[in-house]
């Protein structure tokens, strides 16, 4: 079992964390015809949006109450009132999301009350989408936006069936954590649909976030699930959760329309998803298809090839809660040593890493450890290339954000499919590593005159 | 607080700013910034100006002060280039959390600079002040000089927190920081006379590197860049040059004109973009340093330097020139650029069919004025929609922009190249404006366009995506035609004339009224274009399109009437 402890330095150096409140913004970009709003100073959403864009390569709908000193002090209400009626009058929404900021909340602005009092006095907003979460950046991290935005977003949005109606057995919800890309949404939908199920993801960022060419210029989201068909998840069979961090919105939805929920905090590995696969058998009462039967099948043999490069690799892992527990034990169920776990947040699953100690702190935590321990495999964000350049390991980019390289949204990890490519992804980079950096020379074994193997030995044989 | 509205005060009080020097007592008071609007805002705030202005100073450790979200969502997220320490590239914030925001910051604060000193070593650290802090009282000044003292190393605050205003004003206030903190607290081992400042570069993507070389051949040598590629010593002892060249317009003005203040180092306004600026600048470059005593044969030999350059440059661009023949560019950007792009664009041939100037100055807009005509298209703000109307138009075959907006060109399969920040190639120079030309190249002729522009074999060619879009935009017309009251409130909403705030509907009125034919009869009339004239092109347009606009907005007035 691993020990959870918190960094202790009063400066976090290259941090690994980014902020609530664009976890939360990031949920409500699941939504069809959504803007979200941050309520702080412009800075807050622009830094967010530059984020978004430069990880997923496309427009992404993000404003903000635009707060100055003066209104900061004051109290925000015309801010929030009139970037709610802006945006209603100009981008024509759906829904409109709002997440405060540290500057609001340092103040302690009444959102709640303000959208009361805006609904009252403008009756164009009586009846509209408003979900307000309070995500200050002083507390938790992005993943922890994301779980309160989904749950808000239960509490608010999901109508209670009633009484008499029935459930559809065919129809399951899914609230998939924010470690899934849009390409994990696709796969899991494939999935589920073969097994001939209707999921309802939300949020569903393969909608919005997955790079098609939209029909026409739509100023807020260009896709994903629309307000209608999240009041009506309530008349679902069942509510799948994925990742820890969902387990929140799932118990709203029990609550809120009594569909109950299984929680799989992992679907990257062979054994969760032999669990994924034949629960979806049991509640669709159907058999396994023939094609995941292969696909597990190409998935052993891809763990048989690949464990000769991934066994014995020690690990160096960087990232929120759920995607850390995902990805560390799929490697080290592969043979990986981990050797350094740090993340952003406290979880549940931290404690259940397969490593002795989880540290909630940054990059720089991580490079000195990883240095420290000798570690050969680095995964994190982007923002862990410099390390990597400095300590010349082989670096797997995963997480949010990905801005130095293509393809962040497709990235796979989930079902069989997703792992097989995950395991030969990380293999090949074992691989290029040993052919670049670790060829033998004549000199790789020599004794030298102390009487100790040479320090290309070492390092090679590491 | 007082000393920062003091310092902002004083920064909205610019007198090296035409714009501002134009202005009544009471509007400069106001500032120099449109109040931002709450739901329909874009673009950094002030702790982001302050922090792009000064964070690509390399040997400095950049301290952000404040919650996650300033730093955590931001850092290593520029293209500037370093030639030595990679330091500037660490993210350094004292992330606050909850205990902070109730018992103050700043002893964190203090542990925070310690343990930057003692890990890191770097010649100085700067602060930044963001919201939270700023808002709970924390006193990053107090706090940077016990530090300072305390440790023995420059601790410096950068007073901008985001709430006091936009992007631009934080480049000022950084500026400000370096003219009361660093500015002229050290020495040079040695001075010679061909020592220059250089003001407002950052060295994106190396692209000062594509100058230096030519300033090196000349025996100039650049004192300090503030702040691409710079160290802290040089800005430091950067009062010794004895020219400077002010390179981002607006951005360090207040620099540059209180550094010809208190050490009469005279300056200039110059840009490196396109081969006939970058000759201008270097024979500026030699002027000022001649006037502040170097030899005189420095001219002769820029003036070689130049001629050689420009045929280089020149003979390289040539065989594109064929290629670019009728091709239309869109350039949206903003300040300096909208000018001296322009004019690296037309050196290659290409034609310019509008220019954003919604960041730009007046003496911006003159610029333009005086390279594309009095007739130039300048937009000032213009929707992704209008945007993506004049390309489907054949208006523009090509949008250069910065990255926000493209994925409007890319996705309506209109080639688009990034000249902002985040641009991955330098254009700087007479070799980066080679360079330019060669990706505007790649970008219009990658056969990629053609395959993309063909709708999907199972869709009717005329209920692809892009005619529907289309067919949207003209629906909405239609709908306006159909319905005079929404008609005429568009026509007066929508303003063309913005100094003496005249909008469509007057314009397209006088025209029918008195049956005017040129822009001058307009000004006449209604008064439009009278102010900076800017607006002339839109006139033209509207004139332009006058035989549908009287034949059907006339009659519906009259009957609305």
């Amino acid at each position: 079992m691993a020990i959870v402890t918190v960094g202790k330095k009063a400066c976090a150096v290259n941090p690994l964390k980014m902020s609530q409140p664009i976890g939360g913004a990031f949920a409500f970009l699941g939504l069809r015809g959504s803007m979200p709003l941050l309520h702080g100073s412009q800075g807050c959403t622009s830094f967010g949006l530059t984020l978004f864009v430069r990880h997923f390569k496309e427009a992404v709908p993000l404003q903000t109450t635009a707060m100055s000193e003066v209104a900061t002090v004051l109290g925000g209400y015309e801010n929030v009132e009139q970037a709610i009626l802006n945006i209603h009058k100009r981008t024509k929404p759906e829904i409109i999301g709002i997440c405060s900021t540290g500057v609001t909340e340092t103040k302690g602005d009444d959102v709640e009350g303000y959208i009361k009092t805006i609904r009252q006095k403008h009756p164009q907003l009586a009846e509209f989408p408003l979900v307000y979460v309070p995500t200050p950046d002083f507390k938790d991290a992005f993943q922890d936006g994301w779980e309160k935005t989904v749950a808000r977003m239960v509490e608010v949005l999901v109508e209670t069936p009633k009484t008499a109606a029935r459930r559809d057995p065919s129809r399951v919800n899914v609230l998939p954590g924010c470690h899934l890309t849009p390409g994990d949404l696709d796969e899991i939908r494939t999935i589920m649909e073969d097994f001939g199920l209707e999921p309802s993801f939300l949020p569903d960022l393969a909608g919005s976030l997955d790079g098609h060419i939209p029909d026409e210029f739509v100023p807020t989201t260009i896709g994903g699930i629309s307000v209608d068909e999240v009041a009506a998840m309530g008349q679902a069979a069942w509510t799948i959760a994925i990742g820890a961090q969902m387990r929140r919105a799932a118990e709203a939805m029990e609550k809120k329309t009594g569909t109950p929920f299984k929680v799989f905090e992992r679907l990257s590995g062979l054994i969760p998803n032999d669990e994924f696969i034949m629960f979806l058998s049991e509640i669709s009462g159907r058999p396994v298809p023939e094609k995941y039967r292969r696909q597990r099948g190409q998935l052993a043999d891809a763990m048989l090839d690949a464990h000769f490069h991934i066994g014995g690799r020690k690990l160096a892992i960087g990232a929120e809660p759920d995607l850390l527990f995902d990805l560390s034990s799929t490697l080290h169920e592969m043979g990986a040593k981990v050797m350094v776990a740090v993340t952003t947040t406290q979880s549940p699953v931290l404690e259940r890493i397969k490593t002795e100690e989880v540290l909630i702190g940054d990059l720089e935590d991580l490079e000195n450890l990883a240095k420290e321990r000798g570690c050969d495999l680095l995964i994190t964000h982007s923002h862990g290339r410099q390390a990597a350049e400095r300590m010349n390991i082989p670096f797997y980019r995963a997480g949010f954000p990905m801005f130095d390289r293509l393809g962040a949204g497709h990235q796979l990890s989930v079902g069989y499919r997703g792992t097989r490519d995950l395991i030969f992804d990380i293999a090949n980079l074992a691989i290029a590593d040993l052919e670049n950096n670790h060829q033998p020379t004549p000199d790789t074994w020599r004794i030298d005159d102390a009487g100790a193997q040479s320090e290309a030995a070492a390092a090679s044989l590491h | 607080m007082s000393s920062l509205s003091a310092t902002i005060q004083d920064v909205f009080n610019e007198p090296g700013c035409g714009k501002n020097a134009n202005k009544s007592e009471a509007e400069r008071k106001k500032g120099c910034t449109k109040q931002l609007q709450p739901g329909g805002a874009a673009g950094g705030c002030a702790f982001d100006g302050a922090k792009i202005a000064l964070q690509p100073l390399t040997d400095v450790a950049h301290l952000v002060h404040g919650p996650i979200a300033c730093e955590g969502n931001s850092w290593d997220n520029r293209g500037a280039r370093s030639s030595g320490s990679n330091i500037w590239r660490t993210g350094f914030t004292t992330d606050i959390n909850e205990t902070d925001v109730v018992f103050g910051g700043e002893k964190r604060l203090y542990k925070a600079v310690k343990e930057i000193i003692e890990k890191y070593n770097p010649p100085a650290v700067f602060v930044y002040q963001t919201c939270v802090p700023a808002m709970i009282g924390d006193d990053i000044n107090a706090v940077c000089k016990a530090a300072s003292q305390k440790f023995g190393k420059p601790v410096i605050p950068v007073n901008s927190p985001g709430f006091v205003g936009p992007k631009n004003l934080g480049n000022k206030l950084a500026g400000e920081a370096l003219l009361e903190h660093v500015i002229g607290t050290e020495e040079p081992d040695f001075t010679t006379p061909y020592d220059l400042n250089i003001i407002g570069e950052y060295n994106l993507s190396g692209e000062l590197w594509q100058v230096k070389p030519l300033l090196d051949e000349l025996g100039i040598r650049i004192l300090s860049c503030i702040s691409g590629d710079g160290k802290y010593r040089e800005v430091a002892y950067s009062h010794r040059a004895k020219a400077a060249m002010m390179v981002c317009s607006k951005a360090m003005i207040n620099v540059a004109r209180k550094m010809e203040e208190r050490y009469g180092i005279p300056f200039f306004e110059g840009s490196f973009y396109g081969i006939e600026d970058s000759s201008d600048s270097l024979r500026e470059i030699a002027r000022l340093l001649i006037e502040r005593g170097a030899p005189d044969e420095l001219m002769a030999r820029t003036e070689a330097v130049i001629a050689r350059e420009e045929a280089k440059a020149w003979a390289a661009i040539e065989p594109y020139k064929p290629r670019f023949k009728g091709k239309k560019v869109l350039l949206i950007t903003g300040g300096v650029k909208s000018w001296s792009v322009v004019a690296a664009l037309q050196e290659a041939g290409l034609e310019l069919v509008g220019t954003s100037v919604k960041k730009s100055t007046k003496e911006d807009k003159e610029r333009i004025k005086e390279l594309m005509g009095q007739d130039a298209h300048m937009i000032d703000d213009m929707t992704p929609r209008e945007m993506y109307k004049m390309m489907k138009d054949a208006k523009a075959d090509i949008m250069l922009s910065g990255g926000k907006s493209q994925f409007v060109a890319l996705k309506a399969g209109m080639p688009w190249l990034d000249i902002n920040q985040e641009r991955s190639h330098a254009y700087m120079g007479y070799v980066g404006m080679v360079k330019l030309v060669q990706e505007i190249d790649k970008a219009l002729y990658n056969p990629m366009w053609q395959q993309l522009r063909q709708p999907a074999p199972w869709e009717n060619s005329a209920r692809n995506w892009q005619a529907r879009a289309m067919a949207q935009m003209d629906a909405e017309a239609a709908a306006l035609a159909a319905d005079p009251q929404a008609a005429e409130q568009a026509r007066r909403a929508k303003k063309i004339c913005h100094c003496k705030t005249v909008d469509l509907g007057t314009i397209e009125d006088a025209i029918a009224a008195h049956a005017l034919t040129t822009t001058d009869g307009v000004k006449q009339h209604t008064n439009a274009s009278g102010g900076c004239g800017a607006c002339a092109g839109r006139i033209e347009d509207i004139l332009a399109a006058l035989p549908a606009t009287v034949a059907s907005a006339i009659p519906v007035l009259q009957a609305a009437e």
